[in-house]
């Protein structure tokens, strides 16, 4: 049985149903980290302010921490598809980061230039996986097996 | 028409409600044939990074950027139209061969471009602030980044959800047609800004 069935009323059809603006959020998140990256591989190997770079970073955890709460929210979704997808990109774009982060450290990046890079490409590695699975799970039923609780 | 393609018509035909309802094939979302494939490809290219070789560091960086954006502009100008112009059952019947292997295919081939492009910069000099081709190289930054956003944001979610539709019992034709304009126009607009990459690439290669 789903929550909405133990719940109330059915939700609409899961392709018309409204969400809050989780992908608006992801994508957003997502723009300012690639800003941030940008910034600093404009400026690397030089050592330069990182204020920007920081002000860009916090705001998109931020963003995520906002998203992250959003997503956990919403009753009667199918988050057994959002697993299956978010866990398995989480693998891909992990190793995505991390080769990013190896070039990085192979090419001498060191101190807090590296730490606000890799904490940039850890928002990245979440937000995606985050912005992938939701995209897949807002048009799937809830199954059986599914309480469509997080 | 071959026998799997019959068969895969059968399936869709009903979908949209154009036909009787026979059992859906089944097909897999990541190809898992093509994982050794990308898997010696990311190998290759780690070993690359870390010998510092120019000529594997330019191959990577000239075959990965070449197809790359070979099949942006293919997909986005040539293959996107005639989609959209394609019914809605050979729409769903393309994206079943089609979109899997994109999966696959895509990412591997800009993780290729863009590590190994670095890495190159990095060979030549080019990272250097002082370096001739610096403010073109932050210029290519800006357009991936721009393009990143356009592929990872909108067109890799209406890949999958396409994917994720059509392995439904029942999948709904309209929500497949949506996501599908989706990814053609998104592919069409990266194609264009592979227009301002080539232009880049060139001019860095040429200085």
């Amino acid at each position: 049985m789903t929550g909405a069935a133990a719940a109330g009323p059915s939700p609409p059809h899961a392709p018309y149903r409204s969400f809050p603006p989780i992908a608006e959020l992801a994508v957003a998140a997502m723009i300012l980290v690639i800003i941030g990256g940008i910034y600093l591989a404009a400026h690397l190997p030089n050592a330069i302010s990182l204020t920007p770079a920081v002000v860009l970073l916090v705001v998109a955890a931020l963003l995520l921490v906002a998203d992250v709460v959003l997503l956990v929210r919403i009753r009667d979704f199918a988050w057994e598809r959002f697993r299956q997808v978010a866990g398995w990109a989480l693998v891909g774009y992990l190793v995505i980061a991390g080769m990013i982060g190896y070039a990085f450290i192979y090419d001498g990046t060191r101190g807090s230039q590296l730490v606000v890079l890799v904490a940039m490409l850890g928002v990245f590695a979440v937000v995606v996986p985050l912005l992938l699975g939701f995209s897949v799970a807002r048009y799937q039923p809830v199954s059986a097996d599914d309480d469509g609780n997080p | 028409m071959t026998n799997d393609g019959e068969s895969v018509a059968a399936v869709i035909l009903p979908a949209v409600g154009l036909g009787p309802a026979h059992p859906r094939p089944d097909f897999q979302i990541v190809p898992t044939r093509g994982i050794p494939i990308v898997a010696a490809a990311v190998v290759a290219l780690i070993a690359a990074i870390a010998t510092n070789q120019l000529w594997a560091l330019d191959f990577f960086h000239v075959v990965g950027g070449g197809l790359w954006t070979g099949v942006d502009l293919f997909v986005g100008l040539v293959l996107g139209p005639i989609i959209g112009r394609m019914s809605i059952p050979a729409r769903v019947e393309f994206s079943i061969r089609f979109m899997p292997k994109m999966l696959l295919i895509m990412p591997t081939l800009v993780t290729m471009t863009l590590a190994s492009g670095w890495q190159l910069a990095r060979h030549l000099g080019d990272l250097s602030a002082s370096s001739t081709n610096h403010s073109w190289l932050v210029a290519s930054y800006i357009v991936v980044g721009a393009m990143a956003t356009i592929a990872i944001g909108v067109l890799e979610p209406a890949n999958l959800g396409v994917l994720f539709e059509l392995k439904k019992p029942r999948p709904d034709g309209e929500l497949i047609a949506k996501l599908m304009r989706r990814f053609v126009y998104t592919a069409g607009i990266t194609g264009l800004m592979q227009v301002a990459t080539l232009i880049i690439m060139t001019r860095v290669a040429t200085a």
